[in-house]
């Protein structure tokens, strides 16, 4: 699946209107520049620095649940946004960076025995970091330099990592809060039906005599 | 607001710079309008405190209903300015204005049986949004309580105002619990009713996650809650978005006045 990324564009689903791919990714900055704008201008509330932080990360996971709906939609809706995807996925990347980037400098101040025990003694940070360390390998992979030297199915089995970033996100942002709030939960709740979806299709697949997934 | 008339009280923590007006009442924990902390300044205009009665009942010679202006008309309000330290790591600094808890214990005469005092919040899902979800996030009404004597301290106050006014619906109108070396959940809001029991109450978070937050509260840095430290805290409004943790003091720095009711107790174990 994944291995398709750069190949068959338009050969699925509709041809939907093509806009160049750096549209996908000032779009996508809008929301760090807006945030950055309104916490130097002292605009984000009793709590900047929360605010902040805890928006960053939420747009990571956002950037993350949209590349993971990009094959469903392909499959059930015949809509083919994969030319886009990898801008998506970079722009996950992006956001956890921020996202940790004001938690080790704004929220923690450089204090790396603090941010070390936060690692070892806190699952949500655990998770966090360990989620940051599996996007990684996916960002810098995300260019057609790495897929021609990995090759398709090397290339394709290392952004399979992409489903635990998922489900370490959307743990990382249950555990953090008091009580069972809502919102991490319909959080949850989309990731856990993206995945879901997947590992079904892939139980039906294997079920079904040979012809296997391109 | 109404104005208040009220005494400054020695019992102060006047060295220290005050939360804004703004954020004191922008920024709540009041689950009853909502789990985000600018949901109770949207939505806590709903509820109607006025009319008010506080009900005081159980283990006492004298038991009743408490008109709330009865109670503002007949105690000596106080300022009682109060670091309060949030359980997830966040403290203000807020001008209070109420009365000793204990004035109204003293009132209502508890029997020797009486040994702990329950509070009970407003149960009207009517008025707060936040009580009609199909999936509460707390279990209704929410429920506080303390020890007879942590609750006969001085430092244990019940608000009815704050920067020199009545309490702002957000923030607990109209009569609070506040109890400044614990942490804020334990000042519980819109109270409707005080129970003197003789057995240990229980608590809305030790009953939502007990192995996360227990009965005392106490604020103590070297007891952490499970999924995060308790070690430092940032001070709202000081800083912006540059805001340095300041570190946290044991009893949020009241250890001096109630240290000695804990004496001999593992704050470990009875965290």
């Amino acid at each position: 699946m994944a291995g398709q990324a750069t190949a068959q564009r338009g050969k699925h689903g509709f041809a939907m209107p093509r806009v160049p791919k750096i549209l996908i990714y000032i779009v996508g900055f809008v929301p760090a520049v807006v945030l950055f704008y309104l916490g130097v201008n002292d605009q984000l509330g009793a709590d900047p620095m929360r605010y902040l932080e805890q928006s960053l990360g939420l747009w990571a996971l956002r950037f993350l649940i949209a590349t993971l709906a990009i094959t469903p939609l392909r499959q059930i809706l015949n809509i083919n946004l994969l030319r886009y995807r990898r801008a998506i996925g970079l722009l996950c990347f992006y956001y956890a960076a921020l996202h940790l980037l004001t938690y080790v400098v704004l929220d923690q101040g450089f204090d790396f025995e603090a941010i070390w025990t936060d690692i070892v003694k806190r699952p949500y940070i655990t998770i966090g970091m360990a989620t940051f360390i599996v996007l990684t390998p996916l960002a810098v992979t995300s260019n057609n330099a790495a897929i021609r030297r990995l090759g398709g199915q090397v290339w394709a089995r290392i952004h399979r990592l992409v489903y635990i970033a998922a489900i370490g996100a959307a743990l990382h942002f249950l555990l953090v809060v008091k009580s069972w709030p809502p919102e991490p939960m319909v959080y949850a709740a989309i990731v856990a039906s993206l995945l879901g979806y997947r590992f079904v299709r892939s139980l039906v697949k294997r079920s079904m005599p040979k012809r296997r997934a391109a | 607001a109404a104005p208040l008339t009220f005494e400054k009280s020695p019992l102060s923590a006047t060295d220290e710079k005050l939360t804004s007006l703004e954020d004191v009442t922008h920024y709540n924990n009041y689950y009853e309008f909502g789990v985000d902390k600018t949901a109770p300044a949207a939505h806590a205009h709903t509820l109607k405190t006025s009319p008010w009665t506080v009900k005081v009942d159980g283990l006492v010679a004298k038991p009743g209903e408490f008109a709330i202006d009865d109670l503002v008309k007949t105690s000596t309000l106080e300022e009682r300015i109060y670091r309060m330290r949030c359980v997830e790591g966040w403290s203000m600094v807020i001008p209070w204005i109420g009365f000793p808890l204990a004035d109204l214990i003293k009132r209502v005469e508890p029997q020797g049986s009486a040994k702990y005092v329950a509070f009970e919040t407003v149960y009207r899902p009517p008025e707060m949004v936040g009580q009609q979800s199909a999936f509460p996030v707390l279990d209704w009404p929410y429920v506080e309580g303390l020890r007879l004597d942590e609750a006969m301290h001085p430092l244990a106050i019940l608000a009815v105002g704050l920067y020199g006014e009545a309490l702002p619906n957000q923030n607990g109108a109209p009569i609070r619990l506040v109890v400044p070396w614990k942490y804020g959940f334990k000042g519980i809001k819109s109270i409707t009713r005080i129970s003197f029991v003789e057995k240990q109450p229980e608590t809305s978070w030790s009953r939502q996650a007990p192995d996360e937050y227990g009965f005392y509260a106490n604020v103590n840095p070297n007891v952490d809650h499970p999924r995060w430290s308790q070690k430092t805290e940032r001070r709202i409004g000081e800083g912006g978005l540059f805001v340095k943790r300041r570190p946290t003091l044991p009893f949020n720095g009241y250890a001096d006045q109630v240290a000695q009711l804990y004496s001999g107790m593992d704050l470990r174990k009875f965290y």
